[in-house]
């Protein structure tokens, strides 16, 4: 039934994940001492900064995007204005709920604030990419009958699954066993990737498995 | 409704749950009462009768050095030069090998027997006092963990010999202020295997030098951290153990003839490294003994023992240093070092095998006596026959002195065989884990979790036909119990209690299940659509949920000491988790949004209940912004915690500390204000709800409790507050007056206090009933009343928070059989209004929680009152939250669970309990209780200690009594906040319900009955559960480094908290029931007004 679209899904998920690994193995290549734990934070902003141009081009290319009403041009540099401006806010958002939820307020807040553009690469980018800057739209893609599209459920799929897996990243820390990857933030957003590709792998497989039950409403 | 099947009901369920604790602790946690006498040189020990002068005569050795290697255990200190490829730790200290064959009259290798539990802390303690240490030495003094009983490091001190220590510092914490020179370095890092070492190495030699010391300590903890970071196979462990026999070498090169060189272990270590239970790799340390000067009357005989008892140390330690024997001790002195009858003392001084004898059992006779005149548990029968045996050999003894021939062989071996039988005695009563009763304990635990688990699923049918299925369980109970008694009385002639209430608890349980499962059977076949459904309550698909998983992480997370050292942070994560997961979950639900128009579903199946968007848009909001409240005053919560010893890096609450500590003043007016503003924003919220909801207007006893002890608590509170703050010396003319001050206004709050409770007690009413004549003339603040004729059966008029009307539906349930013959009533003018009635049973309820948060706020540092208006804070937003969901549940027609409390709400209360046991400044290690509690209002100290006890315990469990008291609210605040709801449908233009917001519970009092029990079941699951966890975790790793830091006191005060829990859930639940009793009178009472 979504057999074309499933099939477009995973090759694009394919990809996302395959610029992931390019940007982990291109900074072993070219950063002498490259390490995951060591320069964690060059390498959350590799692989947000690869996802991001990844899925953008990907996702425009594709034509997920939804269509936009007016072609003129100052409507579109508002637009992309505005996806800035809510980039923007999503990783201050994230930043403020990863601080409420008992992270350091002001010693490392630099690696917090690098965890919350992690995160809104992995999850906010994606809502832009699929539903455009409307907020509105993505607080009801989140609700049961709210996806109105293969990509809305992957998109639930994957959000899930990333927030998921920087929650359960979490869950290391207070241990004692002096490990380098439980030193903040590391954990997190190691969790944080780790279910962003479970996301990606799982959305399609997900869908593929239910795809004689899932009706959606026309736009 | 039912009240009393309620009650019972839960009664017996922390009964069962009580029992399984006691039950768990009798096994596992060891008591033993200290003895604070100590030993004296005139103690009349000598053979003679006449006293002498013990300490006079010349000792054996006048000075010792005492080496203790940490875990070190018997294993390592064997040589076997025939193994070819040694493991890492077998053959490397060569040197005791070497010094036992070429001087095996001066020295002896004994394997050394420690007693459980095998700890560090406790084996100093053994070894230094000779008793056998329990996990609750209780003495005088639970603060500090400086050893009060009689020992040796004391006696030496009497004696003027110069103790100097080195090493480990946790002698220093238990000796405080006795060594001449004391040179502690950190142990606390398990990691770090040299820097004790090191540090004694640097000073050890220089010390044994000079002449400036008589007995030396060094205690090394190298190979104990080596064990613990990487097992004894390990090539760390060869290399640390080298090292140590570097040790050895170089100080008994350095010995001198009258000094005496112990080396011990104070414990073994498994095959992994770990220490602490009772498994003989654990309890089987090394001693060797070594003096330049020959001790042994020659190489290894019969006489030498085969294993060493730890205790043994202490008493021939004290009689070859010429000093003497701790009081408690129960050790036996080591016979070889002493010279045998026949041999006369020679070129040495010292006692002979039977004289050291004789003294020694002198003494573990009177520390019997004093001890069996103190404590009663040991057996009465053991302690007869050991009187007995003392009498047989004293007088054999005292025979042959006086009568001056020498003593036959016989007697040496009956006084040994004496002091064999009184420590095996005290053993058997202190030094034991009880296996048994730790399995019957878990199992009665576990079992009490599911009942309240089946008992909350089961509440309605159960409390149908509660009255017939009481009584048998409670007979079944006390048969088994009784049962369990007799034969244990045939048997053995005297019961146990424990074991009995274990019967009994037991079958009653089991009986429960059968009832249970009878009760189920009906269920499921009456309603044959549903079978299926009430068929799997324990599917994984209906435990798998967010609210439960999180309890189950909780209660996982107390199985790892990482996990219980940062408990605060771990159920704060986990309570911020579970408030996201409500708006997440409703929106999910599609209920947070007011629907969009679109076609499915107008078509669909819904038959559109009262909703408008704007109804649910403001319902939404309101949660909203309560979720913020909740996770603002969760992260705000989190700048009171104090620090555990194992938090490196972590600084205590700045407002854990008293105001009269501050030293700057701007500082202290600063917390000064904040703590009273904190306290008059409590205050204020308290009474602005009684007053939102009408509850102020009547005269009754619980009004005048709110209108004028709150207030006045508070202010005294403050002017507490203020006195105490004041430094001593500011005010000398005033001295006079601030001390009576101290002294008065607690005890006035107190008083108040008790005022306060007792008048809500006496008369919780809150309704103030008013003729219909007299208008609304009274409720000036209130909205004129409206009314409105509807087509139902009775009349329908509605106000705000103005319930008229309510008695016409109370008669008919009241006086079925009479005609309802109100026709005056027909016309639609209801004939009584009465304020408050809405929120009749909440209104008490949260009275009495105040009042008692105020009250347990004098207990706390003045700096806690910012953190006691949080609690109220999140309790508040707890209650809109849970209040919010269900609205918005129920006006979009996907909640129909009558008044029944769903998992989230519970379960975030719960948590909310233990998150701020932390956030008021507790911790659960004994160091951190605040003991200043016991001294509010009682600035002299006490004569008792009941009434200092009941105050610490009232500060500690604050948390925990206040949402205890407060759980029955989760039942009422739907209903209050129904209003809300119905009143916005109204504004719609919907046809909204009545007003009647609590009323409803009186109408359907069996429904009330089984949500009331439901919650309170399902609350006691929760608090239960976290209980079975400590409880496991202590039962499986009750071997574990960190038990006794840990994990045994997280049980106790996890269990304290759980008894002081049910102990205050039943006090509100009885409150509740209290009002719907004083409901019913004060219908039964109007009625006749009415109708007159």
């Amino acid at each position: 039934m979504w057999d074309h679209e499933i099939r477009a899904m995973a090759s694009t998920h394919a990809i996302i994940a395959s610029s992931v690994f390019m940007a982990t193995v291109l900074l072993a290549v070219f950063v002498p001492g490259f390490s995951v734990y060591g320069m964690h934070l060059l390498w959350i902003y590799a692989v947000s900064g690869a996802v991001t141009a990844v899925s953008v081009s990907v996702f425009w290319l594709l034509g997920i995007s939804p269509p936009t009403k007016k072609h003129t041009l100052g409507y579109k540099l508002s637009r992309l204005f505005r996806s800035c401006l809510y980039f923007l806010l999503s990783c201050l958002f994230f930043h403020t709920v990863v601080v409420l939820y008992g992270a350091p307020l002001i010693e490392s807040a630099l690696e917090t604030f690098s965890l919350s553009v992690l995160l809104t690469s992995l999850t906010t980018l994606r809502c832009l990419c699929v539903l455009g800057p409307h907020v509105q739209a993505w607080i009801r893609v989140f609700s049961r009958h709210g996806a109105m599209s293969v990509w809305d459920t992957a998109l639930q799929i994957t959000v899930a699954c990333t927030l998921i897996g920087a929650w359960l990243g979490a869950f290391p820390i207070p241990l004692d066993w002096d490990r380098p990857w439980q030193v903040w933030p590391v954990s997190c957003s190691v969790g944080a990737m780790i279910g962003y590709l479970t996301g990606l792998v799982a959305a399609p497989a997900w869908i593929h498995y239910h795809r004689k039950h899932l009706t959606y409403k026309c736009k | 409704m039912k009240g009393l099947p309620v009650l019972c009901l839960l009664l017996w369920t922390c009964a069962v749950y009580l029992v399984g604790i006691y039950l768990f602790v009798g096994g596992f946690l060891l008591v033993r009462l200290e003895v604070n006498r100590t030993s004296t040189c005139g103690d009349v020990l000598e053979p003679g009768e006449e006293p002498v002068d013990f300490c006079r005569a010349r000792p054996r050795f006048r000075r010792a050095v005492v080496l203790i290697i940490d875990a070190l255990k018997i294993d390592f200190a064997r040589f076997d030069p025939s193994k070819s490829d040694p493991r890492p730790y077998e053959n490397k200290l060569p040197v005791l090998e070497e010094t036992l064959s070429s001087k095996p009259s001066q020295s002896r290798l004994y394997p050394f027997r420690a007693d459980p539990p095998t700890t560090t802390m406790q084996r100093i303690k053994g070894f230094t006092t000779g008793s056998l240490p329990t996990f609750v030495d209780v003495g005088n003094n639970f603060a500090s963990s400086a050893i009060l009983e009689d020992n040796l490091i004391h006696q030496l001190g009497q004696m003027g010999k110069r103790v100097v220590f080195m090493g480990d510092d946790t002698w220093e914490s238990l000796f405080p202020k006795k060594f001449h020179r004391s040179l502690p370095f950190p142990s606390f890092n398990v990691k770090d295997l040299h820097t004790v070492d090191n540090g004694i190495l640097q000073h050890l030699y220089t010390t044994m030098v000079g002449d400036s010391w008589d007995v030396l300590v060094a205690h090394f903890l190298g190979v104990d951290h080596c064990g613990h970071r990487f097992g004894p196979d390990h090539p760390a462990m060869a290399d640390k153990l080298t090292q140590m026999d570097r040790v050895i070498r170089s100080v008994i090169d350095r010995l001198q003839n009258d000094t005496l060189l112990v080396l011990m272990g104070d414990h073994g270590m498994t095959d992994t490294g770990d220490h602490g239970g009772e498994s003989q790799k654990e309890t089987d340390a090394a001693l060797f003994l070594y003096s330049p000067s020959p001790i042994f009357p020659g190489p290894p005989s019969q006489m030498d023992p085969d294993v060493v008892p730890q205790t043994d140390l202490v008493p021939t330690l004290a009689l070859l240093l010429g000093i003497p024997i701790p009081y408690s001790s129960v050790g036996q002195v080591l016979l070889p070092l002493f010279h045998p009858p026949g041999v006369a003392g020679g070129a040495v001084g010292g006692l002979s095998q039977l004289e050291a004898l004789w003294i020694n059992v002198k003494q573990v006779n009177r520390f019997l006596e004093t001890y069996s005149g103190m404590a009663k548990d040991i057996a009465p029968e053991s302690l007869s026959q050991l009187k007995e045996q003392f009498a047989r050999i004293s007088s054999d003894y005292l025979s042959s002195v006086r009568e001056g021939r020498p003593p036959s062989a016989q007697l040496a071996s009956s006084l040994q065989a004496y002091l064999t039988a009184v420590r095996d005695t005290c053993r058997a009563t202190w030094a034991r884990f009880n296996p048994l009763k730790m399995a019957a304990g878990l199992a009665i635990l576990g079992f009490a979790c599911l009942m309240c688990f089946v008992l909350s699923e089961l509440s309605l049918p159960l409390i149908q036909e509660a009255g017939a299925g009481l009584k048998a369980p409670a007979a079944v109970a006390l048969a088994a119990g009784a049962s369990v008694a007799a034969a244990q009385l045939l048997t053995r002639g005297h019961a146990e209690a424990a074991w009995c209430l274990a019967a009994g608890a037991f079958c009653s349980e089991l009986f429960f299940f059968w009832t249970a499962r009878r009760l189920n059977a009906p269920a499921v076949l009456k309603n044959g659509t549903k079978a299926g459904k009430s068929g799997r309550w324990l599917t994984a698909r209906r435990l798998l949920v967010p609210p439960l998983v999180v309890p189950l992480l909780r209660c996982a997370s107390l199985l790892s000491d990482s996990y219980v050292i940062a408990e605060g942070r771990v159920v704060t994560f986990l309570l911020f988790s579970l408030a996201l997961y409500i708006p997440i979950h409703l929106n999910w639900d599609g209920l947070l949004l007011p629907p969009s128009p679109d076609p499915l579903k107008t078509a669909g199946l819904l038959p559109s209940p009262a909703l408008s968007p704007s109804t649910v848009r403001k319902e939404s909001c309101a949660l909203l912004a309560c979720s913020g409240l909740l996770i603002g005053s969760l992260f705000l919560s989190l700048s009171f915690h104090g620090c555990r010893e194992e938090q490196g890096l972590c600084q205590p609450s700045p407002f854990l500390s008293s105001l009269s500590r501050l030293q700057d003043s701007q500082i202290k007016n600063l917390h000064y204000i904040l703590s009273v503003v904190s306290l008059g924003i409590c205050t204020y919220l308290l009474r602005h709800c009684l007053c939102h909801y009408g509850n102020l207007n009547a005269s009754g006893g619980a009004v005048f409790a709110a209108r004028w002890v709150l207030p006045l608590l508070s202010v005294c509170l403050g002017l507490h507050w203020a006195v105490s703050a004041t430094p001593e010396d500011s005010f000398r003319n005033l001295a006079e007056l601030i001390r009576l001050a101290q002294l008065a206004l607690p005890r006035a709050a107190f008083c108040l206090l008790g005022l306060g409770l007792g008048l809500i007690w006496l008369d919780p009413l809150t309704v103030f009933v008013k003729a219909r004549a007299a208008g609304s003339a009274r409720g000036a603040h209130l909205p004129p009343p409206r009314y409105r004729a509807s087509t139902g059966i009775s009349p329908q008029a509605e106000l705000h928070h103005l319930i008229p009307q309510i008695y016409q539906r109370m008669r008919r349930s009241l006086e079925d059989g009479e005609p309802a013959g109100g026709g005056g009533e027909a016309d639609g003018r209801p004939a009584v209004e009465a304020y408050g009635l809405g929120t009749v049973y909440s209104a008490p309820l949260l009275l009495f929680g105040g009042l008692l948060g105020i009250g347990l706020l004098l207990l706390h540092p003045e700096g806690m009152a910012a953190s006691f208006l949080l609690l109220l804070l999140e309790m508040g937003a707890l209650l809109y939250i849970h209040a919010s969901s269900i609205t918005l549940s129920g006006l979009q027609g996907a909640y129909s669970g009558g008044f029944n409390v769903p998992w989230t709400p519970v379960v975030l209360w719960s948590l909310a309990a233990t998150q701020f046991f932390h956030a008021t400044g507790h911790l659960p290690t004994f160091p951190s209780i605040q003991w200043s509690a016991a001294f509010v209002g009682f600035p002299n100290g006490h004569t008792g200690t009941i009434v200092p006890a009941s105050l610490v315990t009232l500060n500690t469990f604050a948390s925990h009594i206040l949402f205890a008291v407060s759980c029955p609210l989760l039942l009422f605040w739907p209903l209050v906040c129904e209003v809300r709801g119905s009143r916005g449908g109204r504004g719609g233009g919907e046809d909204g319900e009545d007003a009647v917001m609590e009323m409803r519970l009186r109408e359907n009092p069996q429904q009330f009955s089984s949500a009331l029990l439901q919650l309170s079941t399902r609350y006691l699951f929760i608090l239960g559960a976290q209980v079975f966890s400590s409880v496991c975790a202590a039962a499986i790793l009750r071997r574990h480094l960190m038990v006794w830091k840990v994990f045994a006191p997280k049980l106790m005060f996890e269990a304290s908290g759980f008894l002081m829990s049910c102990l205050f859930l039943l006090v509100g639940v009885t409150l509740v029931l209290r009002v719907d009793v004083a409901v019913g009178r004060w219908f039964k009472r109007l009625v006749p007004d009415a109708s007159r």
